[in-house]
């Protein structure tokens, strides 16, 4: 399933800053590791000894200064190996990445603290790892504590830190060395909330200064919140280039598929599903088809299923996403009791209607899925349909609601 | 997006796109990358020494007790039980400038056998040149080696054989033919452990070996009396004289073991110490480009 889309619809940005070309990376894994067992197994019998994994499979892929790209994709589909390669860190086997500019990686939490010394001595260490100077460092010393949120803990060894604040250290060692092209591995969710939240503000900062970030990430909410564009990688290859709520739903899909396989029973899966959907619409109750919405309104949701033969009763759902993943509102006829009747081959289209949607301004993807009448499902549809809906200044979120401030009168003491 | 942005676009588009391929880098190459993290190879060698004796209660102290006690046994079993101090005027400070000197080549081949597998944590997480981890145990012995030359001047002071002769000239060449040596089959030895953790253990064996091969505890005139004695052939005295610790090992006793008298060395020792030097830097070349074929790898075999 690969497919590349153009980036028409990205904002053109700066030079080239990373060129991977036609990259693949073979890792050799071995059984034995002694002298004794290489001599012993050398020649012939060696090779028996080795197998070969492809971790990574002809990425090519540029990365434009001042875009933030998600590397998303399943365990072991060789995003982090990836992310290694373009860091230097490990050579690719075949193929070439090239790139410019100062770079600092944050791969791991705490890459390169030594757990005896204090916090100050390991940030003038990892600063320097980072290329900075002394003098560099001396003067954003202050402004990489107060970042830290560490205090006082600056002088005590870091192995009795907490995970947190390892992360946290590291997080703001890393931001302060200047880099053109800041890397990060899925080390941002040990954070508390707030800095988290510190994290994305830093990141969006980042941005408006035309850095540019090349993430790994397992969160399709984090991917659409803070990324332009998305690489999604299967089992070592590129499943899709494009922007960021393209690739999480490419990621979903595999996911998906992912799922499908080790549910379904080997036996089942021979026959394929006897019915798909075929689209998802969105209308108005007069049937006129709505992309923009003032929020409110009641909508109808059509789901057209083609059945190859006739059917027995059957089931169906839909649901609503925000980009980021977060479903606001689900319905089916599962949940409700009322499976559809039996239905003949052919279009079915299933009709719901939603009264008074009260949404909130933002962007939004509808989903449905079908299933037999024992709930075994035949398939899914994902951001099949999507709309927007109108900003209301006066709030935020995702729940259209009204509300009144007053001021309660205040009796001095 | 901000003026700022459009600056750093502008300088990115006017610097070249490099490749990321360690084994693309040459020597050249690398020895600026490493010179540009000087200040880093400072601080890694300041933390080897700092966590070395962390929540030691003598801390450095321990640099000295180790070669004292050493002496100890050497001067009491070797020199006085077994007689070879007969020989050999001033043995004490004999024996512990030899040891001194081997000492730093010891410490720094080891340490440097180990030290991209106990620095995995970086190796394995960011990009820096690797041939900094062997360089850095490197600085850490040198500043144990320093210790330990205090005491060694001290005790020549204190024994009335204050080292002020020419001889001292042999000082500088000594320790960067130990030096050289001890990187170069640092580095070489450092990145093959990565993928055979034997490496390390053979290490230690050869290093046994070339303490009792280079004359630290007994004189290099012994040699040469076993040789006459047995009638071995006289090229053999030269072999045992072509070995880098050996003619360290003479050239620092010429500095410091004022006792010496010019038939206790081979001849020409300074012209020896400069070949020593040259062979020595070859050496160094060579292991280093067999050190960047092999990183590569490194950040999946640890």
């Amino acid at each position: 399933m690969t497919r590349i889309t153009d980036h028409s619809e990205v904002m053109p940005l700066g030079p080239k800053i990373v060129e991977v070309n036609n990259v693949s990376k073979t890792f050799v894994l071995r059984r034995d590791n002694s002298l004794k067992e290489r001599i012993v197994t050398l020649g012939r019998s060696g090779r028996a000894h080795r197998e070969k994994f492809d971790a990574l499979k002809n990425i090519t892929f540029d990365v434009e200064a001042g875009s933030t790209i998600g590397l998303i994709g399943t365990n072991g589909s060789g995003k982090s190996t990836l992310l290694k390669v373009i860091g230097g860190i490990i050579d690719p086997t075949s193929g070439s990445v090239r790139r410019r500019g100062r770079i600092a990686a944050l791969l791991e939490l705490g890459a390169g603290f030594h757990p005896d010394l204090s916090g100050r001595d390991n940030v003038y260490l990892n600063a320097s790892i980072l290329g900075l100077s002394k003098e560099e460092t001396d003067a954003e010393f202050d402004s990489i504590l107060a970042f830290s949120e560490i205090g006082d803990f600056i002088d005590t060894q870091v192995k009795f830190y907490s995970s947190g604040m390892y992360v946290r250290l590291a997080f703001a060692v890393a931001v302060h060395t200047n880099p053109d092209l800041l890397l990060v591995d899925e080390v941002l969710a040990v954070g508390d909330e707030a800095f988290q939240r510190k994290c994305m503000d830093k990141i969006r900062q980042f941005q408006q200064e035309g850095r540019t970030i090349v993430l790994v990430s397992h969160s399709a909410a984090q991917v659409t919140e803070i990324c332009d564009r998305g690489v999604v990688l299967r089992a070592g290859e590129i499943a899709f280039v494009g922007s960021a709520t393209e690739a999480t739903k490419v990621h979903r899909e595999i996911l998906e598929e992912k799922r499908k396989l080790t549910l379904d029973d080997p036996a089942e899966e021979e026959e394929p599903a006897s019915s798909k959907i075929r689209s998802i619409t969105v209308r108005n109750t007069e049937g006129r088809v709505l992309k923009n919405l003032d929020g409110g309104e009641s909508v109808v949701i059509e789901v057209a299923v083609e059945h190859s033969e006739p059917t027995g009763e059957w089931n169906s759902s839909m649901s609503i996403d925000t980009p980021h993943g977060q479903q606001v509102y689900g319905a089916g006829t599962l949940r409700s009791h009322t499976p559809h009747p039996a239905a003949p081959a052919g279009v079915s289209v299933i009709r719901y209607e939603i009264h008074e949607l009260p949404l909130a301004g933002g962007q939004y993807f509808v989903n449905a899925e079908i299933s037999n009448g024992e709930n075994k499902q035949w398939d899914i549809f994902w951001q099949g349909a999507m709309f927007s809906v109108a900003e209301d200044p006066d709030q935020s979120g995702t729940v259209r609601a009204r509300s009144t401030i007053t001021t309660m009168a205040v009796s001095p003491e | 997006m901000s003026d700022r942005a459009l600056q750093r676009f502008a300088r990115l588009a006017d610097e070249p796109l490099v490749p990321t391929a360690s084994a693309s880098r040459g020597s050249w190459t690398t020895l600026k990358a490493v010179i540009d993290h000087r200040a880093l190879l400072g601080l890694l060698v300041r933390r080897d020494v700092k966590a070395r004796y962390k929540d030691s209660a003598l801390g450095m102290l321990w640099t000295l007790i180790n070669p004292l006690v050493q002496l100890l046994i050497y001067w009491l079993v070797l020199g006085q039980i077994l007689g070879a101090a007969r020989g050999i005027p001033d043995f004490a400070i004999y024996i512990f400038s030899g040891l001194t000197i081997f000492g730093l080549f010891s410490e720094t081949l080891s340490a440097a056998t180990g030290s991209i597998v106990a620095n995995s944590g970086l190796v394995k997480k960011v990009y820096v040149p690797r041939e900094i981890f062997p360089l850095a145990t490197a600085g850490s012995a040198l500043v144990t080696f320093g210790v330990q030359l205090i005491v060694l001047v001290a005790a020549c002071l204190i024994l009335d054989s204050a080292p002020l002769s020419m001889g001292l000239l042999y000082f500088l060449p000594a320790v960067l033919i130990v030096v050289i040596y001890a990187v170069s089959l640092g580095i070489l030895l450092s990145a093959i452990n990565v993928y055979l953790r034997d490496v390390q253990y053979l290490t230690s064996i050869l290093l046994m070996l070339a303490l009792w091969s280079s004359p630290i505890v007994y004189g290099w005139t012994m040699v040469q009396q076993v040789i006459d004695r047995l009638g071995l052939p006289q090229w053999l005295l030269d072999v045992y004289s072509a070995n880098p610790v050996t003619i360290a090992v003479l050239g620092f006793h010429r500095a410091f073991w004022v006792a010496g008298t010019p038939s206790d060395y081979p001849a020409d020792l300074a012209l020896r110490m400069g070949i020593a030097i040259v062979v020595g830097l070859l050496l160094l070349w060579g292991c280093q480009r067999v050190f960047s074929r092999l990183q590569g790898n490194f950040a999946q075999e640890l």
